[in-house]
């Protein structure tokens, strides 16, 4: 147990300072797009959700897998396709909009 | 199977990373998304064939209407309405993690998890909680369901420092004990509680800190989902979701010289409560030279350079397409038409970039404050579309100021500064602005989005 904390920890501490040191060098131009973005990718507890909803566990646990897939999937899809609207507007002079 | 859909997880991280490090330039963002796209479609098909999963019974309509939700809200939501649509999806985000957390408590026998697991299911629900309430607080500022204004009341400190320790103590207990499951709905409502009380307080001017903090703080709680699940991708995505957060209302607080302690307590911006210093009596009011239309265009139509300074009021009267319009025509004459954007204006972190970038302006327009605040000496003129705090100069030279010592644009060294304003009230901190009674300030009062489309108007009857 102790070992498996052990590597859980190591796991979200170096994906932190990676993620520090790769989110330093987003520009200030795209901090909203940043913003929707991880949201998109915070979307990814679709995994858990998932597993609530399609388990034969409890009437209970599903109705909360089925709540947590819907909210899930709605970042985790909506997330993509708005962060995709926004940078598919930055463009620079003479660019035509894709 | 079950290493094959380890593996996923892998490929799905991999690709999250790549998603952010192709951000660094607006130039391969979108393709460093659809890796992001990729990466997750990858680990949600792997985790449909989990030996737990039964039934797709649920979930194939739970997904579809999650699906068809989220699109039609990317689809349909004005660019104006970014803050409100990521605080609503911040919400989101907490309330799927809480959910998850319960299910997993309510269907595991509590004795036998390893604390581990427990403290984690502790941490994801509150979290989750936390933002989820706060998320739907900060949206109703944004919309306009509550005031924008903090609302505070005698004791509300108190409320919130009780909660939190309550929490604490809370979390602590139920480590020890799991299988009391009264504590464990402590702990998800002390959450829900401290969502709400610790964001009513927050004046819509810091929207940018309180929405980077939930982004940070949904970030936490899918990382605690994943230590409970024991989910790698989970713990990652959380951990990089979490830090760009912290990142962004670190950036945010800097740029408004501001301690996050003094953010989310401070309850700044009474909303016009303390009268401006300045004001005085009316006989000593400060004058301000007002401007017509046609003032306005003669001193843009001599001008070479143009800087354009836009904050939450552009936003507000949805004035980027005419502003964009108004730059053109400036820059058919001849001038040079730059943008000068504070890390803080409007109410999330790079709104004003989307905004300009929707209505067309190219991003090598748009300039940061330190590449631009050395230039605004050898500037023509200033023309300021709904900031204030930014342009204040208080925040160099009065000490008493409450914005003082926030970076702030030198906006007085420009040969003139036509200011758009809706009328001469003082702004959303409540602050007066010195740059109003300067004498090469130029205030044409009036809608932001009118005025500029008078502007242009009456530029082109020049030609």
């Amino acid at each position: 147990m102790a070992n498996e904390l052990l590597l859980a920890l190591y796991i979200f501490v170096l994906a932190g300072f990676l993620g520090h040191h790769v989110i330093s060098k987003v520009p200030p131009l795209l901090h909203t797009p940043l913003m929707a973005g991880t949201n998109a990718i915070a979307g990814i507890s679709l995994v858990g959700s998932l597993v609530a909803a399609g388990g034969d566990f409890s009437n209970a646990s599903t109705i909360l897998g089925f709540i947590a897939v819907v909210c899930a999937a709605i970042n985790a899809v909506g997330g993509f396709l708005i962060t995709d609207r926004m940078l598919r507007m930055f463009r620079k002079k003479g660019e035509r909009r894709s | 199977m079950n290493s094959l859909i380890n593996a996923s997880y892998l490929v799905a991280s991999v690709c999250f990373i790549l998603t952010l490090q192709f951000l660094s330039s607006p130039k391969h963002a979108r393709q460093g998304l659809l890796i992001g796209a990729f990466g997750m479609t990858v680990a949600v098909v792997a985790t449909l064939f989990k030996p737990e999963i039964v039934t797709y019974k649920w979930i194939i309509p739970s997904f579809l209407v999650g699906s068809l939700i989220g699109t039609a809200m990317s689809a349909w939501i004005p660019m104006t309405k970014m803050p409100e649509r990521i605080a609503l999806s911040h919400s989101f985000g907490g309330l799927a993690a809480s959910l998850v957390g319960i299910s997993e408590y309510i269907r595991h026998d509590p004795m036998e998890m390893s604390r581990v697991t427990v403290a984690a299911l502790g941490f994801e629900t509150f979290f989750g909680f936390l933002t989820f309430t706060g998320s739907m607080m900060a949206f109703g500022k944004l919309q306009g369901f509550i005031t924008g204004a903090p609302i505070t009341f005698k004791g509300l400190n108190a409320i919130n420092i009780a909660a939190f320790l309550g929490s604490i103590v809370a979390l602590v207990i139920f480590v020890i004990h799991p299988e009391m499951k009264e504590i464990f709905y402590t702990v998800s409502a002390t959450g829900l509680i401290i969502g709400v009380t610790a964001v009513i307080p927050i004046g819509g001017a810091d929207m940018p800190v309180v929405i980077s903090l939930l982004n940070s703080y949904a970030g936490l709680a899918s990382s605690a989902t994943g230590f409970a699940i024991g989910n790698n991708v989970l713990i990652i995505a959380g951990a990089l979701d979490g830090t760009s957060g912290f990142i962004l209302s670190m950036m945010m607080s800097k740029a408004m010289n501001r301690s996050f302690a003094n953010v989310l307590f401070g309850a700044f911006g009474t909303g016009g409560g303390s009268a401006p210093a300045t004001a005085g009596t009316d006989a000593r009011a400060p004058q301000y030279n007002q401007g017509t239309i046609e003032d306005a265009v003669s001193t843009l139509e001599a001008a070479q350079s143009v800087i354009i300074v836009p904050g939450y009021g552009m936003a507000v009267s949805q004035a980027q397409h005419a502003v964009r319009d108004l730059g053109a025509a400036l820059e058919k004459r001849g001038a040079t038409v730059r943008y000068a954007i504070h890390p803080v204006a409007g109410r999330m972190p790079g709104h004003m970039n989307v905004l300009l970038a929707e209505a067309d302006v190219s991003y090598e327009q748009l300039f940061d404050i330190e590449d631009i605040n050395d230039d605004f000496a050898q500037n023509d003129v200033v023309l300021v579309v709904g900031a204030n705090d930014v342009v204040n100069p208080a925040a160099k030279t009065n000490k008493q100021s409450p914005i003082y010592g926030m970076p702030v644009f030198n906006v007085e060294q420009s040969r003139t500064v036509i200011v758009l304003k809706r009328s001469m009230n003082t702004g959303f901190s409540g602050l007066d602005n010195e740059l109003f009674y300067q004498p090469n300030t130029m205030v044409v009062l009036g809608d932001a989005k009118k005025t500029i489309q008078a502007f242009k108007a009456e530029l082109e009857t020049r030609e």
